[in-house]
Order: structure tokens, then C-alpha cells, then sequence
């Protein structure tokens, strides 16, 4: 259980995020939508302490995250997975390093546990032969699939994903969705997804936030979201192709 | 002005926070096979032309004939163990080091590479960075002696091949007069140099912001900037040093 209150941060005196509130349930696929610019990827990193809000709370199962001592914080890290929009994979590694590297930092297990244990992860996500590739020589979407898979492998009790199916083909983006989706029922992670692509949206998306600059206009489930009566939101949906053809 | 104080910010936060020593140790053999070995032939192709053209040119210069030969190469000797060997490396290793340093924690930036390790609760800049330094603090001292030598040889095979002294007169210039404090105060130069090179490179890189355009200033600027901190910092210790 995530729960955010109140989030504010501007930058260089404009606003960005404009009191955020709002909570994320364990078993959960919550997706954050929005147009380009009203600030997911923002909130997305006030949430996860890589950009400190001016004001407002992020609460892990009751721990805040921000006011927390340095050792504190260190566990609730321990317990996140994130999947970066690019990826992030480390160039110098190879793939298997890549997965295994949260284990070599931050875990005391045996050399053939770690291995054990991302070759467990890698498998999961279909890449249990890649493991000696480098980054390079792998597709956008095996990155974002390896990408997952490091954020995985401490099994996290929270996992967030940045676009995790920008720059991919349909079908692989579907692939990827419900990968996390299964994940996040699996092992009853408190998953947050930001996207602005409608097939997730129906595909995946439990509970749906939606921002428009910078503040929470609507939050509900994909059955109503195109009840929503918020004109914004129905102009993002609208915009949508898809969605236009299906209400032909 | 304000960047130089976040320099100095910077430089705190390596040393915060650091993880397992363990963590380090793998790393900088690392970065010392990258840094020292990979630098070896283009420090020593430099110094020993800087050596041979050095000679040669103080030949060229000395045509008093009451100023005994051997003086060609103590003035060699002299000048390439405190100003040549030391600078001249160094500002090519600017060129080589700095650059690779900057670039490669500037792209790691830009692709999220380092907010990967700060979410994994790893403080990114002493992880990064901090093997980078004491690798190249560690090998650059050798790769000036290693300069030096290289430097003072290549004038002995440029004058004795051009003429201009023979070997018996080199070897006495040699031994002539020596200080065994030059190798010392070389070696200091060479160490501050080092770190000055390795912290302001990676102090660039780890803080772009943008896409590679930026990497690219971001590569550039640590090389001018080592450059310039070479040059000062080389004034202020021979000033401290050697008077
Ligand atoms: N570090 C920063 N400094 C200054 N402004 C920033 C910074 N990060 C983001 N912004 C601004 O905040 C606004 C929101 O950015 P954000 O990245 O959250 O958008 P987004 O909703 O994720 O858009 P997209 O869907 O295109 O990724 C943008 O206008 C951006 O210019
Ligand atoms: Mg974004």
C-alpha cells in the first residue's frame, strides 16, 4: 500500500505537480495517464525519492519515505523495483549482470544463489538464453523485459514502471502489460504504471489516475473511464484512434 | 563561481555514504586496467619525442662552445622530470582520461543509468566515481616515471643519432648536479594532478543534464577545465615547492 498526500514541486517558479493525493492498493495494477508534460514522470519521482517534493508525504505501508533516516530509506528502497522509460541497463554488463547486480549490492547470498536467482528472473520474463548478451546487442523491447527483470529479482513489494511500452510494437507492448499485470497478482505487489497507451488502459489498468497539468482530475477504474464526465479526460480518450474506431 | 563551490559539494558526497569496501576493490583494478594500462602508448610515444625534440633543440640553442656538452642533457634530465614528464602527461591524459570519464558518467546520466543504482539505495556518485580517482591516483605517478624515463631516453637516441652529444657526455650530464627531491616533487604534481583531472571530469559528466549534445559539451569542458586546473595548480606548487 502506497499512499501520497498532498504533492507539490515546482520548478524555477512553475508549478508542476499541484497537490497530488492518492493510494495504491498490493495486487494492483495502477496506471497514471496523462498528456506529455503534466508531470507523471515527476510524480512518478517525488514517489520514488529521486526528486524531492516542495511539500506532501509518500507513505509505504505506513513508513514515510521522506522524512525517514538514511537507513530506513536504504530498506524501502530494498523493497521497490523500478523499470526506467529508457530501461537503464548498464552498459558495462552483460545481461545476467545486469539482473543480478541488486543482489551482489545489497544481499549476502551465495555466488550460485544470485545466479540461481536471476536466471530465475530472466526465464520468467522469456530471456533465459540472452544472459551473456550486452545491452547493446538486444532489442528496445528484450531491454525493457531485462529491465523488468532486474526490478524483480529482490522481489519487491512495490514496482514502478515509466512508459513501459513507449517505442514498442503493439504485440510487444501487450506482452510486456501482462507480464506486469501477472507479476503484480502473483506476488501481490503494490504495482504503479505510467502510460499513455490505450490498450493498456483497458488491458491492464485496475485503478487509473489521471493528471492533467499537474493536478488529479479523475481517478477510477477502466469501466468508467469513458464515463467520466470530466471533459479533459474525455478529450485524452477521444485523441485516442482506437478508442474512436471501437465506439464506431 | 557557484560551480566552483558545487565542485567542492561534489567532492563531499564521494566520500558520504560510501558502500562495502569489497564493492570498491573489483572496481578499481577495473578502472586501473582501463586508466594506467590503457594509457601507456600514447603517454610514452609523447614523452619520448618531447625528449628527443628537447634535446636536440637545447643543442641547437648552445652554441657557446665554453658551455661544456653535458649540459644538453642535464637540462633534459631537469626538464623533463619537473616540468615535461609530469605536465605534458598529464594534460594528455586530460585529453584522454578526462574526456573518457566524462563522457561515460554523462551518458550513464542521461539514460537513467544513475538513477537505476539511487533507487537501488546506492550512493551513485561514490560507486561511480570514487574507483575512477584512486585509480588514477594511483596510476598516473607511474605512468610519469615510466614518462620521465621514456622522456630522457628518447633524447639520449635523438642526440646521439643527430650528433649533437655523445653518449658518454649524455650519461655525465645525467649525473651531473642531481636532486633527488625532483622526482619527489614530481610525483606530488603528479598526484594532485590526478586528482583534479578525475574529480573535475567526472564532476561534469555526472551532472549533465539533457541529451548527448550536452555529453558532448559536458566531454569537451572537462577537458578544458583539467587543463586549466593543471596549469594553475602546476604554478602554485612549483611556487611552494621549489622556492
Ligand atoms: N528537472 C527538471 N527541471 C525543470 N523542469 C522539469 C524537470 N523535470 C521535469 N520538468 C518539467 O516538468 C514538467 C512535467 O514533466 P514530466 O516529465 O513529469 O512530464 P510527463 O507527464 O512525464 O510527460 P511525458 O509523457 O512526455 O513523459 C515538464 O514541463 C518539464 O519541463
Ligand atoms: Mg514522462
Amino acid at each position: 500500500m502506497i499512499d501520497i498526500k498532498n504533492i507539490t514541486k515546482s520548478f524555477g517558479g512553475r508549478q508542476v505537480l499541484a497537490g497530488i493525493n492518492g493510494s495504491f492498493k498490493p495486487g494492483d495494477t495502477s496506471l497514471i495517464i496523462g498528456g506529455s508534460g503534466t508531470g507523471k514522470s515527476v510524480l512518478l519521482k517525488c514517489m520514488i525519492g529521486l526528486i524531492a517534493p516542495d511539500t506532501g508525504e509518500v507513505l509505504y505501508d505506513g513508513r514515510n519515505f521522506l522524512t525517514s533516516d538514511l537507513n530506513e530509506q536504504k530498506a524501502i528502497r530494498r523493497e521497490m523495483g523500478v523499470l526506467f522509460q529508457g530501461s537503464a541497463l548498464f552498459d558495462s554488463k552483460t545481461v545476467l549482470e545486469n539482473v543480478r547486480f541488486p543482489l551482489d549490492m545489497l544481499t549476502e547470498q551465495s555466488e550460485s544463489e544470485k545466479v540461481e536467482r536471476a536466471q530465475e528472473c530472466l526465464r520468467r520474463v522469456g530471456l533465459e538464453n540472452a544472459g551473456d548478451r550486452m545491452p547493446s546487442e538486444i532489442s528496445g523491447g528484450m531491454k525493457k523485459r531485462v529491465g523488468i527483470a532486474r526490478a524483480i529479482v529482490l522481489n519487491p513489494k512495490y514496482l514502478f514502471c515509466d512508459e513501459p511500452n513507449s517505442g514498442l510494437d503493439p504485440l510487444t507492448s501487450i506482452k510486456i502489460d501482462q507480464l506486469i499485470s501477472e507479476i503484480t497478482d502473483e506476488f501481490q505487489i503494490t504495482t504503479v504504471v505510467i502510460t499513455h497507451d490505450m490498450n493498456s488502459m483497458m488491458e491492464i489498468g485496475e485503478k487509473i489516475m489521471f493528471l492533467y497539468e499537474g493536478k488529479k482530475l479523475w481517478q477510477g477504474d477502466s469501466s468508467t473511464l469513458t464515463k467520466s464526465g470530466v471533459k479533459e479526460l474525455n478529450e485524452f480518450i477521444n485523441a485516442n484512434k482506437l478508442i474512436r474506431e471501437m465506439e464506431k | 563561481m557557484s560551480r566552483i563551490g558545487s565542485y567542492f559539494l561534489f567532492l563531499g558526497t564521494l566520500f558520504r555514504n560510501r558502500e562495502k569496501l569489497s564493492v570498491y576493490l573489483g572496481l578499481i583494478i577495473n578502472e586501473c586496467t582501463s586508466i594506467g594500462v590503457g594509457s601507456i602508448f600514447i603517454v610514452a610515444l609523447v614523452n619520448i619525442f618531447i625528449g628527443a625534440v628537447t634535446c636536440v633543440q637545447t643543442a641547437y640553442n648552445l652554441t657557446n662552445p665554453f658551455v661544456p656538452k653535458y649540459i644538453i642533457a642535464l637540462i633534459v634530465r631537469d626538464s623533463s622530470i619537473l616540468e615535461l614528464a609530469p605536465t605534458l602527461s598529464c594534460i594528455v591524459l586530460a585529453g584522454k582520461v578526462g574526456s573518457n570519464i566524462a563522457s561515460e558518467l554523462g551518458t550513464m546520466r542521461i539514460t537513467e543509468q544513475v538513477d537505476a543504482l539511487e533507487v537501488m539505495g546506492i550512493n551513485s556518485s561514490s560507486y561511480l566515481i570514487l574507483p575512477k580517482v584512486i585509480a588514477s591516483v594511483l596510476m598516473f605517478p607511474l605512468l610519469v616515471i615510466m614518462a620521465a624515463f621514456l622522456a630522457i631516453l628518447g633524447g639520449y637516441i635523438a642526440g646521439t643519432l643527430a650528433g649533437v652529444i655523445s653518449a658518454e657526455e649524455y650519461v655525465t650530464g645525467l649525473r651531473f648536479d642531481y636532486k633527488p627531491f625532483g622526482i619527489a616533487f614530481a610525483l606530488i604534481k603528479t598526484v594532485v594532478f590526478a586528482f583534479l583531472i578525475s574529480t573535475i571530469s567526472a564532476f561534469q559528466g555526472y551532472n549533465v543534464s539533457g541529451g548527448a549534445l550536452e555529453v558532448g559539451a559536458a566531454s569537451t569542458s572537462a577537458v578544458t577545465n583539467s587543463c586549466i586546473a593543471i596549469v594553475a595548480a602546476d604554478f602554485v606548487l612549483t611556487q611552494l615547492l621549489l622556492t
